[in-house]
């Protein structure tokens, strides 16, 4: 046996990979220059980026954000550079009047700054949906949020009272986010299977939101959202009370009865006499002075979250076995479909009072309100019907062998899935809305583009135009991309819940 | 499905209903404020502030009003309207009354069932033009591109012009007076035509406004007054009154500096008193009390100091008084006596 | 099974309406048709009510009232004194014009930036993916608002050719203002005239005869075309040769179309600078120009969503497939990718082009005069008629609306995947 051996017995060592396949070099060969064409078209858009940036950036950079008028700003620049610059002092001198409209804020006298309480309902509102949209976040950590907020506008809100109630909530808030992130997952887990005491279901607070929202915005008494949510509490007790003596059809119609009669004439007697008794409320702001983004983010929400129910509705009629049932549906849905907003706004703006009884008389906002949300419904219920096509029809008929019936059937098996798949689609629903929001300005609202009308009227800024365009385009284009980058996300986790 | 959403709204709305067709004076006490329509912004009309706070020739007028009525110079909710939704908004009882730049017409009055009340603005449509076209007469604008506000009365006198002096244009139809500006400044239309007060004010906040001038010819008459709905003749009264306040306020030397002391106690001038309420019960007969026309002049001035205060000849709008001067001044305001 | 559930006669009962399947969809159906027509009749009745009060008799008979205001763009004749119907008519037109350019801009805009999203080149990746989500994410009214802004401001106003500031492109045959952009116009000195069709009423409508004889002229052509073709394919079947025959087949499309031309003495008309304006030459007007470029750039975005969503739908192994079968690359491409990509791209597209269609009705904005800015813009101001020219709108919208969906049922219809 000799040592002689032809066979390498160690490894060479690993050689760097050349100095083109790796690093940027590499990673450029690959991806801009791989090939005549695609490095005529790199470099193309090299020079258009380099173009576009350097003009943006010289125009945006300017010195004008102190300027109280455009006459100052054209100092500024002197004679010699013109207008090639922007002017941000109407920014500056109005960005509060775009984020807010006509919100009172202090400004006249013996008004108060209430511009919190819009603020407060937009942050209440991301709490609100959180269980709906991230079910990865814990039920504590949902808490930990509602309390953060509230003591934190209670803080803001000052006095005595505000200062301990708010450093209360917030202790709360820290005391059980300390819980839950120390808590172990498992173990934690393991207790809840054991039955150990939960936080109640933070969608209790998704479910009342819906009646904060207008109170917060709109002010008025208390009484009048508990008086509209009592309405639900009275249709659901006749239900139950009713379902095991007259049968659950019976139980039901009647109890929507009750409920539409205690809404349609007693809520607001209710709400006089309990706040007769005992007066709480905000004080009451009129939704003329509604304006800019606030206007915006208000019809689109309440646009989609009325026409949720509603287009639900449409779907299940459009998808039933009724003829006369689905034609209406059906109807409704492509006429809808078939206008453009405008029209439909149109009818809010001159129409809407014509069809009602003589002398009904509710304001501007909230015709618009009801024609958008009718518009979003028409488009809702065909992504539901999309949800609902989607399900494997195993589902339905799994459902129909345990002997449920439609409605059970639909609430328990059917809308639970066809739902969760549909929230992309009512995401890009509701971002569409929001888009179109900005078509009010057109019949005379002063959303942003009104606004932006309204402000160069002033003859402070007569002649301003970029600034205001690309400030408004700036803020729609945050909101919009942050929730269809939301939808996308949402969009890929359901497609692996799905293979 | 679709009632429910109709009646949920109306629940909603925690039925703001009122009776829209009579008795506007007794809602619009109930309510305590004055709805008034106004433009979605024209300035040196109505624009509102970084406040929000509405300002112009036209809200100073609804201010009257609202004082007159309520007490309150500052009780009135602002409505934009714009020239689509003016009177809708009005036929419908949304406002009470319109101070919008609107045009006094035979169809408006008779057609659509309006009454105007007065006349606050004698206005006509003229055209603007830039010093460098060499354009001294609207008939020499033949084969021009003319920017027109639309939702007015401007568009049919402007084909009628043309029309009637056999030569042609190319309108441009434009939504707002910011739009309208910003085209005739870049030059995509080589004339803009509106209201000639409109272009007055629009040239005022011009870079170089000395590069542009306003051609001779008013090519319509433009009387722009209040107006209220047909058929609830106490309000209209009202509306009616307290414009001729303002006015009579003027020619009779009242302004809002002195009228303090001229209310304190009966004066020589018995006009005066009757107007101020310190004599006869002119309040009274129109179902206010007898210091309505004070308070109306006091809420911004008599019509001279309205004026004065946001379209007069020391703002950069700087139109001069011309038609709408006191009719002792040779132009055309003159209130009915006050007796 | 229907011999069990059989009724027993004369046992009706009330509750039965509820209880018993076979009569409570019937129920329901009835209930629901009932509140339905309440609704309606509820309506009406306050419309007609409300009405009376406001002295309006509804009444459509200002359609045939003069209209009295100009229209800038028109692409039929007409004038002040003609009838808002006309007018209405004119502001139709416009509609479909914006609409149609905008659709075919949008979806050739949406199919290149599409397939550029899926270039291998990073740059142009990014840049797409910028264009998709800018576009996307900013109402279509900012952006045509904004657009009519850019034109307006950044290109030269004629006086500035005047001045020798600016000159035309193209050997001076294409003018480009901020009014908009003058191309020449084709001419015919020895033209054959027009047919007047409908008289002289609102929607009389002139058909240029040259127009026609070129159509005529050209569609024979193709068909010559067609048969050559034919001839060619059965002579291949037979002889197992095909004949050349691509000249003949050019030829019979090209030369008479080039004889008529010249029979009809065509020449085109420049644009020349004449007083304020530049005269002679079509014009596309800067609010045309605005509102199509907006409305496909918008469009175009979610176009090329759609095209990229298409083309990622088709799995490889489709490609696989078809090369495992030996089909080349472009027969790959048209075979088998296309007909499936197109399957997922088209209803999506279709409702795109429903939406750019239903999006011109901005035209308002930047004083388009498409159908709202006429019907439903200064017709309805100057008559006060909100409710008739309202309704009469949302005809004209749900008309077009429907014929779309229509075409896209039968093509779903046609492209359905054929199961068994």
């Amino acid at each position: 046996m000799s040592d002689l051996s032809y066979v390498r017995a160690e490894m060479l060592p690993e050689r760097a990979p050349p100095a083109s396949q790796v690093g940027f070099v590499g990673w450029a060969r690959q991806n801009l220059f791989n090939g005549v064409g695609n490095s005529i078209l790199t470099v193309l858009s090299l020079i258009f980026i380099w173009y576009v940036v350097s003009f943006l950036l010289s125009w945006a950079f300017s010195p004008t954000w102190n300027s109280a008028s455009l006459s100052e700003c054209r100092e500024i620049f002197g004679a010699e550079s013109g207008h090639h610059a922007a002017c941000w002092g109407v920014i500056n001198d109005r960005w509060q009047q775009l984020l807010f409209g006509f919100y009172p804020n202090g400004s006249e006298e013996g008004t108060s700054d209430l511009r919190w309480r819009p603020i407060l309902a937009f942050l209440l509102l991301f709490v609100a949906v959180t269980p709906v949209l991230f079910n990865m976040i814990s039920r504590r950590m949902n808490w930990v949020l509602l309390c953060a907020v509230l003591g934190l506008t209670s803080l803001y809100l000052g006095g005595a009272l505000g200062i301990v109630v708010g450093l209360a909530l917030i202790a709360a808030g820290a005391a059980i986010g300390y819980k839950a992130l120390t808590a172990d997952k498992t173990a934690r887990a393991a207790e809840i299977e054991a039955g150990a005491k939960r936080l109640p279901n933070p969608l209790i607070f998704s479910a009342i939101y819906p009646f904060i929202a207008p109170w917060l915005l709109w002010g008025g008494s208390l009484w009048l959202p508990i008086g509209a949510a009592l309405g639900f509490v009275i249709g659901y007790f006749v239900f139950r009370f009713l379902a095991p003596i007259a049968g659950s059809l019976v139980g039901m119609i009647v109890a929507v009865l009750v409920a539409l009669v205690w809404w349609l004439l007693l809520t607001v007697g209710f709400a006089d006499l309990m706040q007769s008794i005992i007066p709480i409320g905000l004080e009451p702001v009129e939704s003329r002075d509604f304006g800019g983004f606030m206007l915006s983010i208000t019809i689109g929400v309440v646009a989609i979250a009325c026409s949720l129910p509603i287009g639900i509705v449409l779907a299940l009629g459009r998808q039933s076995d009724l003829l006369i049932v689905k034609a209406l549906c059906v109807g409704f849905i492509e006429f809808i479909r078939g206008v453009p907003l405008i029209t439909l706004l149109f009818v809010a703006s001159t129409l809407l009072n014509i069809f009602m009884p003589p002398g009904t008389n509710f304001d501007i906002i909230l015709r618009v309100l009801i024609m958008v949300t009718l518009f979003a419904a028409a488009y809702m219920a065909e992504v539901i019907r999309g949800g609902l096509a989607a399900l494997p029809r195993g589902q339905y008929e799994a459902a129909d062998a345990l002997g449920l019936d439609y409605w059970k059937a639909q609430r328990l098996i059917i809308m639970p899935q066809a739902l969760k798949i549909s929230i992309p689609g009512i995401v890009s629903t509701f971002i569409g809305v929001f888009k179109d929001t900005v078509l009010v300005s057109i019949i005379g609202l002063l959303d942003p583009l009104g606004l932006s009308n309204a402000i160069r009227a002033d003859q402070a800024w007569n002649g301003v135009v970029w600034e205001l365009y690309g400030f408004i385009a700036l803020l729609f284009f945050i909101f919009c991309f942050s929730m269809s980058r939301y939808s996308m996300y949402l969009e890929r986790r359901l497609r692996t819940d799905h293979r | 499905m679709k009632k429910t959403v109709f009646l949920g709204a109306l629940t909603v709305a925690g039925m703001a209903a009122g009776a829209s067709a009579a008795a506007t004076l007794d809602d619009v006490k109930a309510r305590g404020k004055l709805n008034c329509g106004v433009t979605t912004g024209l300035v040196g009309f109505a624009a509102p502030d970084a406040n929000g706070k509405w300002e112009g020739f036209d809200v100073d007028f609804c201010r009257a009003v609202a004082a007159a009525v309520l007490g309150d110079a500052n009780a009135v909710e602002f409505v934009p309207t714009t020239g689509k939704t003016r009177f809708t908004a009005l036929a419908s009882g949304e406002v009470d009354m319109l101070a919008r730049n609107t045009t006094w017409t035979l169809s408006r009055d008779v057609d659509l069932k309006f009454d105007f009340v007065g006349v606050n603005y004698y206005d006509g449509q003229g055209f603007l033009v830039s010093k460098e076209m060499g354009v001294s007469s609207a008939k020499d604008l033949d084969g021009a591109t003319v920017c027109i506000q639309t939702g007015t009365t401007t568009e049919l006198n402007l084909a009628d012009f043309f029309r009637a002096n056999n030569i042609s244009y190319e309108p441009v139809p434009i939504e707002t007076n910011a739009e309208g500006q910003q085209q005739y400044l870049a030059g995509a239309c080589d004339t803009y035509t509106t209201d000639a007060s409109g272009l007055a004010a629009t040239r005022a906040t011009f870079e170089n406004p000395q590069d542009h001038v306003v051609l001779p010819e008013i090519i319509s008459k433009e009387p722009l007054g209040p107006l209220v709905r047909h058929g609830d003749n106490e309000w209209a009264d009202i509306v009616r009154w307290t414009l001729n306040a303002l006015i009579s306020a003027e020619e009779l030397g009242i302004t809002s500096t002195n009228i303090g002391e001229l209310s304190a106690a009966p004066g020589d001038n018995p006009e005066i008193n009757r107007l101020l309420g310190t004599e006869g019960n002119l309040g009274e007969m129109l179902g206010l009390d007898a210091d309505w026309a004070k308070r109306a002049i006091m809420a911004g001035g008599n019509y001279g100091e309205v004026f004065a205060k946001n379209i007069g000849e020391s703002t950069p709008i700087a139109l001069a008084r011309g038609l709408n001067a006191q009719w002792k001044d040779g132009g055309l305001i003159y209130s009915p006596p006050f007796r | 099974m229907t011999t069990i559930t059989d009724p027993h006669q004369g046992q009706f009962r009330l509750s039965m309406l509820l209880y018993d399947s076979r009569y409570r969809s019937l129920t329901i159906q009835i209930v629901a048709l009932i509140g339905f027509l309440m609704l309606i009749g509820w309506l009406l009745s306050n419309t007609a009510q409300n009405l009376a009060e406001l002295g309006k008799e509804p009444s459509f008979s200002f359609m045939m009232e003069p209209a009295g205001y100009d229209i800038n763009q028109r692409l039929l004749d007409y004038n002040s004194q003609d009838t808002h119907l006309r007018a209405s008519f004119m502001g139709l037109l416009n509609t479909l014009l914006v609409a149609v350019m905008g659709c075919i801009t949008a979806t050739v805009l949406g199919v290149i930036i599409g397939v550029l999203r899926l270039s291998p080149n990073w740059i142009i990746s990014r840049l797409s993916a910028v264009y998709v989500e800018g576009f996307r994410n900013v109402p279509v009214l900012l952006w045509i608002v904004f657009t009519m802004a850019v034109l307006i401001e950044t290109l030269p106003q004629p006086s500035a050719f005047r001045k020798g500031e600016a000159s035309m492109s193209l050997w001076d045959s294409v003018a480009v203002t901020n009014r908009g952009i003058y191309i020449p116009e084709p001419l015919f000195s020895r033209s054959l005239g027009d047919i007047h069709l409908l008289g002289n009423s609102s929607l009389r409508f002139d058909v240029s005869l040259d127009l026609l004889a070129l159509l005529a002229v050209l569609i024979g052509g193709i068909l010559t075309s067609v048969l050559i073709k034919r001839r060619a394919d059965i002579l291949q079947e037979a002889t197992g040769v095909r004949p050349r025959t691509w000249h003949w087949r050019l030829g019979v499309v090209v030369v008479p179309v080039v004889l008529v031309l010249a029979i009809l003495g065509f020449h085109l008309g420049y644009p020349e600078l004449k007083g304020f304006n530049f005269r002679n030459g079509i014009h596309l007007r800067n609010s045309l120009i605005a509102l199509w470029l907006a409305l496909s750039l918008y469009t175009g975005a979610f176009i090329a969503e759609i095209v990229r969503a298409g083309i990622l739908a088709v799995s490889k192994g489709q490609t696989e497939a078809a090369s495992a079968l030996g089909l080349r690359p472009k027969r790959t491409m048209s075979l088998v990718i296309l007909p499936q990509a197109l399957r997922v791209i088209i209803p999506p597209l279709i409702s795109n082009y429903l939406n750019l269609t239903k999006n011109s009705s901005l035209a308002i904005a930047v004083g388009y005069m498409d159908i709202t800015g006429t019907l439903g813009g200064i017709t309805m101001n100057q008559t006060g008629r909100e409710l008739e020219t309202v309704l009469l709108l949302m005809l004209v919208y749900l008309t077009i609306s429907l014929t779309i969906s229509a075409v896209m049922n039968w093509y779903n219809e046609s492209v359905k995947l054929k199961e068994r």
